[in-house]
């Protein structure tokens, strides 16, 4: 069975509301406080990127089963202006708000799987998944 | 809803424990009052103690390490105390150094670094 619940990202509040539900999800699916820590962190730096570069969007936090395995996915969406150049975005140390986010590789080295669908003028759409081991 | 971090003096050290999680406003608003209360009580040390906190994202890591470059333009040192086992893997993982930056295990072993460190 497959659960999950969102938040609006609106204001600096909801990247705290996101991260809060984050938390929550990956203590009842039994993640380790390390790996709590890793997805908590995931979705904070997404949901600011969100709020940064979007102005708005939501996250979707989702209880996932794959087979024997069960993880959390994170999916964060958003219609604002794109990614113009994504391998650039996977580029360590790249940053356009002046290093306020950690930036894109930083979350992927977070999480086990991690995934953007992006088109200019239409929006972003990140997924991240971590498993549980 | 703006919760201010206390900030405690102790001789010439101030201490502060960060007991919940920050958000942005809060961690704008204590570099602030940390530094006015530097400037105020002439103290040459902080101990900031993060024993509670399970997760720091980049934009906290920011706004910590600014102060304690602030504080140091200003001639008080700082010491981070009591991060995570979790807390360290995540800023090593996302790629954050907080470099030159005093640490220590706990506030008692905090204070004994930044002691030493004044007494030099």
């Amino acid at each position: 069975m497959e659960y999950g619940s969102s938040v609006e990202i609106n204001t600096e509040w909801d990247i705290v509301a996101a991260r809060q539900l984050g938390r929550n999800e990956a203590k009842k699916i039994g993640f380790g406080t390390v790996d709590q820590a890793r997805i908590t962190t995931a979705i904070s730096e997404l949901a600011r990127n969100i709020y940064l570069y979007a102005g708005m969007g939501r996250i979707e936090i989702t209880c996932i089963l794959q087979g024997q395995m069960k993880g959390i996915s994170i999916i964060a969406s958003d219609e604002g202006p794109g990614i113009t150049d994504v391998r650039k975005v996977m580029d360590d140390g790249f940053t356009t708000s002046g290093g306020l986010g950690a930036g894109m590789p930083g979350v992927k080295r977070l999480m086990d799987e991690f995934n953007i669908a992006t088109e200019r003028g239409v929006g972003t759409t990140i997924t991240a998944i971590k498993w549980l081991r | 809803m703006n919760m201010r971090i206390p900030i405690l003096k102790l001789n010439e050290t101030l201490i502060v424990s960060i007991q919940w999680e920050l958000d942005d406003q809060t961690a704008i608003q204590f570099q602030e009052d940390l530094l006015k209360k530097i400037h105020a009580t002439t103290a040459r040390g902080v101990v900031i103690d993060l024993t509670p906190i399970d997760f720091i994202d980049s934009f906290i890591a920011k706004v910590l390490g600014d102060v304690i470059h602030m504080s140091s333009l200003m001639g008080a040192k700082v010491v981070l105390t009591g991060i995570q086992p979790g807390v360290a893997i995540t800023l090593v993982e996302l790629g954050i150094r907080l470099e030159r930056i005093m640490t220590a295990l706990d506030l008692e072993n905090g204070l004994e670094k930044l002691h030493k460190e004044l007494e030099e």
